[in-house]
């Protein structure tokens, strides 16, 4: 069942207004979502980062559901163990009603130094659903590369300088990385494609087992966007196929959403002023066209593994 | 009312593992690194004969066992875990986070000698890297003494006003893998001596949301602080009500610091864990040619007890304080604190610090006499001396 904003608009936030993330940050977006697409009564992990640091500025929290935040590497493990104590709490008599188990994270808590837990929560099979809000680098300390910064962005330690065009490396697939952990519901949504997030948030909590969402979350600030950007830039990057929309579920492959004519990824890069450079400097028409191919590739190679996949 | 007792020949690790078995804690986090390996071998297999209600969650390193015993603390399980040497190391950032999280978690600690370079053997310097982390920490002298103080640690920790974690240490190999006798209480006995747990304000009480672990800024962090530090003074003060509770069921004594042949000795020696047993070895040796010699053994560290230590050497005529770690550049922990401790005293005894044991090195009855008959003919020296070290 679709998700109707005539209901959404009767469900209560579970994450209160007055935080203090940015003006036309999507992260809170996305967080409320989240928490609109499902009725359970849920825990919440938190990885260190912009979300955290912003919404429990003690003696504050806008947060209405139990929540806790332990370090930057470790939510999933922490989550774990919440999970863990419910299991046998349960089994003991102790708990009656059923609760669900979210953590959200940041790229530089998932794709870099969390990834270990991660993979360790998942190989363990907890319950729960790990949701990362991908804004493509550490911006909560000032726009630092992480494993997530696509190729060619200006950071504040891949800075753009008299011999060099940014971030050189290409982006790291974590989609594909938790996917290879075999019995696992993964997915890839954007913020721009709300419905599309929250079926998969709804997906990932019926999950029997671990459920990974990676959701593109633009950062304002650090693209180097208008605060009312956020939006429109991430649905350019599901347009040029940048940022597939898709679901692996236990190592079968379904694309959500295939755009019938694909932009040029130059659209996804030309409104985000980390990219400018590229545009006027030498070397940055070879980068983009670069850039290209390797999106191409890994959307070729996503429609090679959704046919290879289908179930007959 | 004393318990009936069995009486079993186990190791200091099987004596860890029986404890967790009876105290049935409902999440154990951990993971395997030597000499800790054994107690989780047992415990599992345990959970796996269907001995304990317990969710053991195997985690993929020792970060995430402290992250997940966080989390199920904080979720309102009772919560073991159990580690060693580097492992410790790794886990530190989550250890600070435990304790002022203020998650009465027990961990058993085989105490192994910190790389580099790597070692497997015994030294305290893993659990002496973390004596400022905010945990209680209780050493032992034997395997008796791992037994009954893990479960005096579960009793302690989860205590009103306590709620701190607490690391039992047993010294890796010396104790963790030796076989002694171990005299075990009946399972409901110490089922009852631990009693239900009543966590507070735990995340899986849905109806009443708390958040855990928020942003604390200079307007806040202080009197945290200062909570904290209330919570290990108040750690002391209860201690000695829940050690009453286990003696009237062990009938063994169970204090801070234990003397022994002290009161009417000159000459001392200062230690803890294993290396004790040794010198009241010896210490009955030349008692018996009439050397006025004794030992205080630190039980408790943390909190330490510097008035029961300072009682219990002032006046002395010369102490020996003995280290299984070293702090570079400055001097060894244990005396260095011991030496504060006598900074009040009346009759400030002469002090002697020596360092043994490092990455498992023998400890014998030799070093300890070696000790006592320096103090005894005078022989001080600046700075540290060794025991069972090649020149």
């Amino acid at each position: 069942m679709a998700f109707m904003l005539k209901d959404m608009v009767k469900k209560e936030w579970r994450l209160a207004s007055g935080h203090r993330l940015c003006p036309g940050c999507p992260a809170p977006t996305l967080v409320k979502l989240a928490l609109m697409a499902t009725d359970y009564d849920v825990v919440v992990a938190n990885a260190t980062g912009c979300l955290e640091v912003s919404t429990t500025i003690y003696p504050y929290s806008a947060w209405k559901v139990p929540w806790i935040h332990n370090a930057f590497e470790n939510a999933a493990a922490t989550i774990s163990g919440v999970e863990a104590a419910y299991k046998v709490l349960k089994r003991k008599g102790k708990i009656d009603r059923d609760i669900k188990f979210i953590a959200f994270g940041g790229d530089g808590g998932t794709y870099d130094i969390g990834i270990q837990a991660l993979s360790g929560a998942i190989e363990r099979g907890h319950d729960f659903l790990y949701i990362l809000y991908d804004n493509e680098g550490y911006m909560n300390t000032g726009n630092q590369r992480s494993g997530a910064t696509p190729t060619g962005a200006n950071t504040t330690t891949a800075p753009i300088g008299k011999v060099s065009l940014g971030k050189l490396q290409v982006k790291k697939n974590i989609t594909e990385i938790i996917a290879g952990h075999g019995k696992v519901y993964v997915a890839q949504a954007s913020i721009s494609h709300w419905q599309d997030f929250m079926n998969k948030v709804k997906r990932g909590i019926e999950y029997e087992g671990p459920a990974f969402i990676n959701a593109l979350s633009p950062c304002v600030r650090f693209w180097r966007v208008r605060t009312d950007q956020a939006m429109e830039v991430a649905k350019l990057g599901v347009e040029t196929n940048y940022w597939p929309l898709y679901e692996v579920v236990d190592g079968v492959y379904k694309i959500n959403y295939k755009p019938r004519k694909p932009k040029p990824l130059e659209e996804f890069l030309k409104i985000q002023g980390r990219f400018s450079h590229l545009f006027k400097r030498e070397g940055g028409k070879a980068l983009i066209e670069e850039f290209q191919n390797e999106v191409n590739r890994r959307w070729e190679r996503l429609l090679k593994l959704e046919e290879a996949t289908k179930q007959v | 009312m004393i318990a009936e007792k069995t009486l079993v020949a186990i190791t200091g690790a099987m004596a860890s593992a029986h404890a967790m078995r009876q105290i049935n804690p409902d999440v154990v986090a951990a993971y395997p690194i030597t000499p800790q390996t054994p107690i989780m071998m047992n415990f599992t297999q345990f959970a796996a004969d269907g001995l304990v209600d317990t969710e053991v969650v195997t985690v993929e390193s020792e970060h995430s066992a402290m992250s997940a015993c966080v989390g199920a603390a904080a979720a309102g399980a009772r919560v073991m875990t159990a580690t060693a040497a580097n492992g410790l190391a790794l886990m530190h950032e989550i250890v600070y986070i435990a304790a002022s999280t203020r998650l009465p978690i027990v961990m058993s600690i085989a105490n192994r000698a910190l790389s580099g370079p790597i070692n497997i053997h015994c030294d305290h310097s893993d659990t002496m890297a973390e004596r400022d982390s905010g945990w209680i920490q209780i050493f032992c002298e034997n395997a008796q003494e791992v037994y009954e103080s893990t479960i005096l640690a579960m009793k302690w920790a989860e205590k009103e006003n306590v709620l701190l974690p607490v690391m039992v240490n047993q010294d890796g190999f010396i104790i963790s893998h030796a076989v002694e006798n171990v005299e075990l209480l009946p399972d409901d006995v110490v089922k009852e001596f631990v009693g239900e747990h009543i966590p507070h304000a735990p995340l899986l009480d849905v109806e009443h949301p708390v958040t855990y672990g928020p942003l604390d800024l200079y307007d806040y962090y202080f009197e945290h602080k200062r909570q904290q530090i209330e919570a290990m003074k108040e750690a002391e003060k209860v201690f000695p009500q829940i050690a009453a509770e286990l003696s009237e069921i062990t009938g063994n004594e169970y204090d801070f610091i234990e003397s022994y042949k002290l009161d009417d000795a000159e000459y001392a020696i200062v230690t803890l864990g294993s290396s004790a047993g040794t010198v009241k070895y010896v210490v009955d040796e030349m008692r018996g040619e009439g050397k006025k010699v004794g030992l205080l053994k630190i039980r408790v560290f943390r909190p330490f007890p510097v008035k029961r230590i300072a009682e219990a050497l002032d006046g002395k005529k010369a102490v020996a304080v003995l280290d299984r770690s070293a702090s570079f550049g400055a001097e060894a922990p244990i005396y260095s604190e011991v030496k504060s401790a006598l900074y009040t005293v009346k009759e400030r005894p002469i002090l002697q610090s020596y360092v043994y044991g490092l990455g498992g090195r023998d400890f014998t009855p030799e070093h300890a006499r070696t000790a006592f008959e320096r103090l005894i003919k005078g022989e001080f020296f600046e700075g540290e001396g060794y025991l069972g070290l090649r020149e």
